[in-house]
């Protein structure tokens, strides 16, 4: 069971799609404003990783290798509609303040990078692990950009009011940057800082 | 037109604000000749496929568009379509470019297939039907686009080129101080919104 143990443990942290692979950072960087739909994305690109590893690796034996890139985008397209469609119909605000990301997630390398790398080689239920896994690591690391901007943002989790804001008369005065764009970066980059210091194996060599 | 040449180049920059084809951004900055490579054959790329995708999207998937055939709303079938154009355009691309211009093929060669996985090409086709562009500003939001994206990655790349000389802590060398430099270009770039 070790090799199922390490498919599904080891992207969490000693080998994260985000911190280390450098895979799948748009749609981390742009859906991470609010928990909610941080959540929502995190729960779709696990189920797209995980179904799209098993069954690109049900198939590996049957794929020609100079069309395997279009056989596994038509696989992974197929299943992005789907979801699409699933939040489309149950819902519908959290799919439109996803707007245009949750397509992305066809063309996000994580979900590209796995299937290639590791479902082509492996059977269909380790493969689905990994995928599985690698839907973790990369929820991992949107859900802590998530909480801290929404937080220090405008004070909420889940839209739950944690900090008062001086708005409404409280005490703590929302940090409109964490609501734009450099803060992601900027979390995401310190995220890494504190995991590289952890494990200190992934420290990059000078170049 | 101008106002659509500002925003997709500056305040709405697809790498930048939008984080549209980050992992390219950040896997192939390390010098600035690749970068400007990669970001020439995105211009080409955006600048061809978002037009195409608006014509197929007005005159095919569209609610209402087929309706004469008795065809209901393919709007569902957008995603796969838009992809499946994305692949077969950077493969035609690809085989003119070897067939007619093998020099400039030599300098792009590797960069077009990578193209294909790089969202900042689907996004743009994406965002242009949610923003309901006509045919003339679809041309010109794919090049301004494409334009705007090649501008970030030469930027960041030429600073990475600099920071080789830099004593950066262990933890961050690397992809994490990337980031915190993409943060603060980032925040440069947010002082063109007020245009």
């Amino acid at each position: 069971m070790g090799k199922a143990r390490d498919a599904l443990l080891k992207p969490i942290f000693d080998n994260n799609p985000i911190a280390l692979q450098v895979l799948g950072i748009c749609s981390a960087l742009a859906v991470t404003t609010k928990l909610e739909t941080t959540f929502t994305m995190c729960l779709a690109v696990t189920f797209v990783t995980t179904f799209s590893n098993f069954s690109v690796s049900l198939i590996r034996n049957f794929i020609p290798s100079s069309i395997r890139m279009i056989v596994q985008m038509t696989i992974i397209a197929s299943l992005v509609i789907i979801v699409d469609e699933f939040l489309k119909a149950f819902a519908y605000d959290t799919s439109k303040s996803l707007s245009v990301f949750v397509g992305l997630i066809i063309t996000n390398c994580i979900i590209m990078g796995r299937a290639e790398a590791f479902a082509m080689t492996n059977s269909p239920g380790i493969s689905a692990l990994d995928g599985f896994g690698n839907g973790l690591g990369y929820s991992v690391i949107l859900l802590f950009v998530g909480t801290m901007r929404e937080l220090f943002g405008s004070g909420k989790l889940f839209g739950q009011e944690i900090f008062r804001l001086t708005t409404d008369g409280g005490w703590y005065p929302a940090n409109g940057l964490m609501l734009l764009s450099p803060s992601a970066f900027i979390l995401i980059g310190l995220f890494i800082w504190g995991l590289r210091t952890w494990k200190k194996e992934q420290v990059e060599e000078e170049r | 037109m101008s106002e659509l040449f500002v925003q997709s180049i500056f305040s709405q920059n697809l790498a930048l604000s939008l984080f549209l084809g980050m992992c390219t951004y950040l896997a192939v900055s390390k010098r600035v000749e690749t970068a400007t490579g990669l970001g020439i054959a995105v211009i080409v790329v955006q600048g061809i496929t978002v037009p195409v995708n608006n014509l197929l999207y007005h005159y095919v998937l569209k609610e209402g568009a087929l309706a004469s055939q008795g065809i209901p709303s393919l709007e569902f079938l957008k995603l796969i379509s838009f992809i499946g154009v994305i692949a077969a355009m950077v493969q035609i691309l690809e085989m003119t470019l070897d067939k007619f211009f093998p020099a400039l093929y030599n300098a792009l060669g590797i960069f077009l297939p990578l193209i294909t996985v790089n969202c900042a090409i689907l996004g743009g086709s994406l965002l242009m039907v949610e923003r309901d562009y006509t045919f003339v500003e679809s041309v010109g939001f794919g090049l301004f686009s494409g334009i705007g994206w090649a501008l970030a990655i030469v930027a960041l790349a030429g600073i990475r080129e600099r920071m080789k000389y830099s004593d950066v802590p262990d933890g961050l060398r690397g992809l994490g101080i990337t980031f915190i430099t993409v943060g603060l270009i980032a925040m440069a770039f947010m002082c063109f919104s007020g245009i």
